[in-house]
């Protein structure tokens, strides 16, 4: 009973560790992508639109940073940001399953399929 | 505008610091300050608050994770009725009118606020429980952390998942509806449903926020009520701003925590309440 608390507790260290590593690699790239934009708007003063518009579905943003506008790689950024929960818990259902943690894979599973389902219910 | 960016890092700052130690999204305190102080469209206020309360909840779970606080089982379990509630509160939007979640939602503030009240005024220190709950031992839910206040390791077992369970589904529902991360309510339905110590509880829900206000961003995203030149200065204030706030939040004794938090969690209960009448 003790050695296999023992054990649990040694797991959960190790998925932990491995979470925060992700997480934090992946606040770091779009709190950069969110900085470039920024830095590029506040130098030119040019969000690259006309007036307050600003771009929101893929097609613009994707367009926007083609050329460079500032606002379309800021929109960008914020959406990497909106990813990394998201990326927590794909990256925590990988660590369960390495863990041979089937329960938490298949309950972990379940709430990314919920999040899948609002992402398609934004569109 | 550069005017407008300084003062939105500054707001993110402090309602970093602000969320990480109550365990507030931070979207409460943003809210507020953006559509009474900085007079902007409450529509423009949710889209950012949503973004605020993601990027304090990445933000402060990068040094909690470091520290073991958090109980991972415990946020994955819960997550399934906070997400569920996420989506049936975004799906709710323009059919329910959202004044009469105000009033229940202030409500229930009240009564909680009260209740920790009534918890400060006993000077029974720890809280623990002791019940060896069937779900919670089949679930895997006790768990352990170092408390650095304390210089101790405190082991803790929770009890009433359906309760806390059900509490969960409503601040899923609130944080769709409202796009807040409503974690008031989920530190209420560990800290005191479930009887796990604040603590833990604090950082499992402040992790919790990120993937329920995920569920509710996607829709802010995409129908353009997210406005870069106000979300991006103010996620980058929060971004530093959370990550010094659980270093601070980590010191502090719990009981200062539950001060701080009586005057808030009454303050946007009554709040909540004037704005539904």
């Amino acid at each position: 009973m003790n050695n296999s608390k023992q054990t649990t507790k040694a797991e959960m260290n190790e998925i932990e560790l491995v979470i925060g590593k992700i997480l934090r690699i992946g606040v770091i790239i779009s709190a950069a992508i969110m900085i470039i934009g920024l830095v590029m708007f506040l130098i030119t003063g040019n969000s690259g639109y006309a007036g307050n518009y600003h771009p929101s579905s893929f097609k613009e943003i994707f367009h926007g940073i083609v050329k460079l506008k500032s606002y379309a790689i800021m929109m960008l950024g914020i959406f990497c940001l909106i990813l990394t929960p998201v990326l927590r818990v794909v990256v925590s259902i990988y660590s369960f399953y390495k863990e041979h943690d089937m329960l938490y894979v298949y309950i972990t599973t379940f709430v990314l399929m919920v999040l899948i389902f609002s992402f398609f219910l934004g569109q | 505008m550069i005017g407008t960016v300084i003062l939105m890092i500054v707001i993110g700052l402090f309602a970093g610091i602000a969320g990480a130690i109550l365990g507030l999204g931070g979207g409460i305190i943003v809210t507020p300050i953006l559509t009474l102080a900085c007079h902007l469209d409450i529509k423009y206020a949710i889209g950012a608050s949503v973004i605020v309360v993601i990027a304090t909840s990445s933000g402060s779970t990068i040094a909690y994770l470091r520290d073991e606080v958090l109980n991972l089982r415990v946020a994955m379990f819960l997550e399934i009725a906070t997400t569920i509630g996420a989506v049936s509160g975004a799906l709710l939007t323009g059919i329910l009118e959202p004044k009469y979640l105000y009033i229940l939602f202030g409500l229930l503030l009240l009564f909680s606020s009260f209740n920790m009240a009534r918890k400060l005024m006993n000077k029974n220190k720890s809280n623990l429980s002791n019940k060896n709950d069937k779900i919670a031992q089949k679930m895997r839910l006790n768990g352990s952390y170092y408390d650095k206040a304390e210089h101790k390791q405190i082991d803790y077992k929770v009890e009433n998942i359906p309760g806390g369970l059900s509490v969960m589904f409503g601040a899923g529902l609130a944080s769709g509806l409202l796009g807040i991360g409503s974690g008031a309510f989920k530190v209420i339905a560990m800290d005191t449903f479930m009887k796990m110590p604040l603590k833990p509880s604090s950082a499992t829900s402040n992790l919790m926020m990120g993937v329920t206000a995920a569920a509710s961003a996607t829709v802010y995203f995409f129908n353009g009520s997210i406005l870069p030149y106000i979300a991006v200065p103010l996620a980058l204030g929060i971004l530093v701003g959370a990550t010094i706030g659980s270093r601070i939040m980590q010191i502090l004794p719990a009981r200062w925590i539950r001060i701080c938090f009586v005057p808030i969690l009454l303050y946007i209960g009554i709040s909540m309440v004037i704005k539904g009448f």
